[in-house]
């Protein structure tokens, strides 16, 4: 598909940003800076990127629980965001939510949530909403291969089919439900041959080819937007680290994959296929992308050192909030 | 004043906020033809985007209801029978009740669940459940528990424009009640409890259908020269503790009616309120009268059995006057 420059420009600094942004994540989790347990998508970043590349501001997204890349690529601020998963005022949820549960309402970003599953009956209402409101917003819904075996899952899609609305399901299928393969615990082989059970169309695409996913998501959006109801995306993808940062501390190295599968994974790399990919035809030149990296690296600076320098919540704020 | 019954009061308070705000709309379990009546019509006022038949399948409904909400609309969201809460747990206790504060206010859940509970004839344990309780222990709800049909219409109405996730649970028993309701814009304000009968020896306050029930037990322990004050807290989430506090001062002694189970149940929440912030008032320890702790059974006798009523309010306030 054509494409222009700018945007390939913002696709390729949206995923050199999650890149960034997770594995100082990973380095912080590790160095017990940040509290909490945080799930980090190296790896995912062509997923997140290709389908939020295809929508517009207005538009609106639900996350899952390993869900940085997403708002990221919704255009997340990574200080906001490095603030909250720190746990402090100047987070985007004043320190009440952290990793998993990041919000930002003016850009769309419903939320990621700690709930598997969770977050795609609450798309489906997002689509809902802009049906009753007569505005013509699509919902773009993130789940993983394991909340595929969610009731929810199955319940919202008949929902957005029978009601034609303008959702678009993505499945991150990274391979894992936690720590359980996904082909020990699900009924099928791809997650996209669901969709027939739901009268809608269904994808398998590359998860790693971030051009691949934004021809999908840019299809399944105007299908979306044009009333013609719901679309499954499988984006077919891996997770280089762990399920949650720290788990070979009890589980061990190697407990549920082999290293030599991940490596073999991380020859994948999303992020260098696109990098090569662009600079073939002279697209974008490397220095352009170079500078994109050094940007990108001053901005998670910055955002670590907001975070670290900024206040944590005081404990008067602790009954806020509750009600409106 | 217009005399309408339980059934027509919601649906005149449906009806008035649908016409009041475009963005409210109507989604559950046959809504359209409405099963007990109370959205009955409303299709051919206000049309089928606005009035949804929506599948049997709770968890993916009333999860569209709280991102329909987050996304700028008022659903108001039916879940047929209150026992159906179950199925979708987590998208209320989870996600309607938690994430504005997750979200450090930014989000907003304007939705208003109602659900029809409460033993009403051999419907059996899966149908008869009084499950408000389940929800006090949740912050982030409201939970309201209207006792006739003035209330409502005005705690209904409040509670659709409320911009909070609110449970109005409506008692299958109650449905042909009737009585005067005021006309025009009747509002009747959350957190706040009636003084449905003023008394002095005892006050008994009574939840949701117990409340006709304690009036009745009220009316009949007068003519033996025992004032009972009967209190609805009408809201259970907000609790109006005041005007609780404010009647026992009065009268020194305190009963607590409800439909639910003893252990973990409304009651128990309202009196262990009262021992703590009510002691000095207090000339006799609270009772409770709750039903048994078992499932609602089928067989009318045994429903009977297992359900709070009047003779077991009447025999606890004699027991705590000493009579």
């Amino acid at each position: 598909m054509d494409v222009g420059k700018d945007k390939l420009l913002e696709m390729y600094r949206s995923m050199q940003k999650i890149r960034h942004f997770e594995s100082s994540i990973r380095d912080l989790a590790m160095a017990n800076e940040i509290p909490g347990f945080v799930h980090v998508s190296i790896g995912e970043e062509a997923s997140a990127t290709g389908i939020c590349a295809a929508l517009r501001k207005t538009d609106r997204i639900t996350s899952t629980h390993r869900g940085h890349g997403h708002l990221i690529a919704k255009g997340g601020r990574l200080d906001k965001m490095m603030a909250e998963i720190f746990g402090k005022r100047s987070g985007y949820c004043k320190g009440k939510g952290g990793s998993m549960h990041i919000v930002d309402f003016s850009l769309g970003i419903l939320g990621a949530n700690g709930i598997v599953g969770a977050g795609l009956p609450i798309a489906t209402g997002s689509a809902l909403a802009a049906v009753i409101a007569g505005r013509d917003e699509v919902s773009a819904c993130f789940f993983g291969d394991g909340a595929s075996n969610e009731g929810t899952f199955h319940e919202s899609l008949n929902l957005a089919a029978i009601w034609k609305l303008p959702v678009v399901f993505v499945c991150e299928n990274n391979g894992f439900g936690e720590f359980t393969p996904m082909q020990t615990v699900t009924s099928v082989k791809d997650i996209a041959v669901r969709a027939q059970g739901y009268g809608i169309p269904g994808h398998i695409v590359d998860g790693n080819d971030v051009m691949e996913v934004y021809q999908y998501a840019t299809e399944a959006v105007a299908r979306a937007r044009a009333g013609e109801g719901p679309t499954l995306l499988e984006c077919k993808t891996y997770r280089w680290e762990g399920h949650v940062v720290g788990e070979q501390a009890f589980l061990g190295e190697e407990a549920y994959r082999k290293k030599t599968e991940v490596e073999e994974w991380k020859r994948k790399c999303p992020i260098i296929r696109f990098h090569q990919w662009c600079l073939e035809g002279g697209k974008i030149s490397e220095a352009e992308l170079k500078k994109i990296v050094s940007e990108t690296e001053k901005e998670l600076d910055e955002a670590i050192a907001f975070a670290r320098s900024s206040e944590l919540p005081d404990v008067s704020e602790v009954t806020d909030d509750v009600y409106v | 004043m217009p005399q309408l019954n339980f059934i027509q009061a919601i649906n005149s308070a449906l009806a008035e906020e649908m016409e009041r705000d475009p963005l409210t709309f109507l989604m559950g379990e046959d809504v359209v033809l409405g099963a007990f009546g109370a959205t009955k019509g409303l299709i051919d006022k206000f049309g089928a985007k606005r009035v949804r038949n929506t599948p049997i399948s709770e968890a993916g409904f009333v999860g569209a209801a709280v991102g329909a909400a987050m996304a700028g609309t008022r659903p108001i969201c039916e879940v047929e029978f209150a026992s159906f809460f179950y199925c979708a747990f987590d998208q209320v206790c989870n996600q309607a009740a938690k994430l504005r504060y997750m979200s450090g206010g930014q989000a907003r859940l304007p939705i208003t669940f109602r659900a029809v509970f409460g033993a009403m004839g051999g419907a059996a344990a899966q149908h008869s459940e009084t499950v408000y309780a389940q929800f006090l222990s949740v912050p982030g709800l409201k939970l309201v528990v209207p006792s006739g049909p003035a209330d409502m219409k005005g705690l209904l109405k409040s509670a659709i424009r409320d911009d909070n996730p609110v449970i109005v649970f409506e008692h299958g028993g109650l449905g042909r009640l009737k009585e005067e309701v005021p006309a025009g814009d009747h509002l009747v304000a959350l957190g706040k409890a009636a003084v449905k009968r003023e008394g002095k020896d005892v006050t008994l306050v009574a939840i949701g259908a117990m409340v006709p029930k304690a009036l009745k037990v009220a009316d009949k322990l007068a003519k033996d020269n025992v004032s009972v004050e009967v209190i609805d807290p009408r809201t259970l989430m907000p609790l109006d503790e005041e005007t609780i506090l404010g009647s026992l001062a009065k009268t020194n002694r305190i009963v607590v009616a409800d439909e639910g189970h003893l252990r973990g149940g409304a009651a128990a929440d309202i009196a262990s309120m009262v021992a703590e912030k009510g002691f000095d008032s207090l000339d006799a320890p609270v009772k409770r009268v709750a039903s048994l702790d078992v499932p609602i059974p089928f067989s009318p006798p045994l429903e009977r059995a297992a359900v709070a009523d009047e003779a077991r309010i009447e025999r606890a306030i004699r027991e705590l006057l000493g009579n």
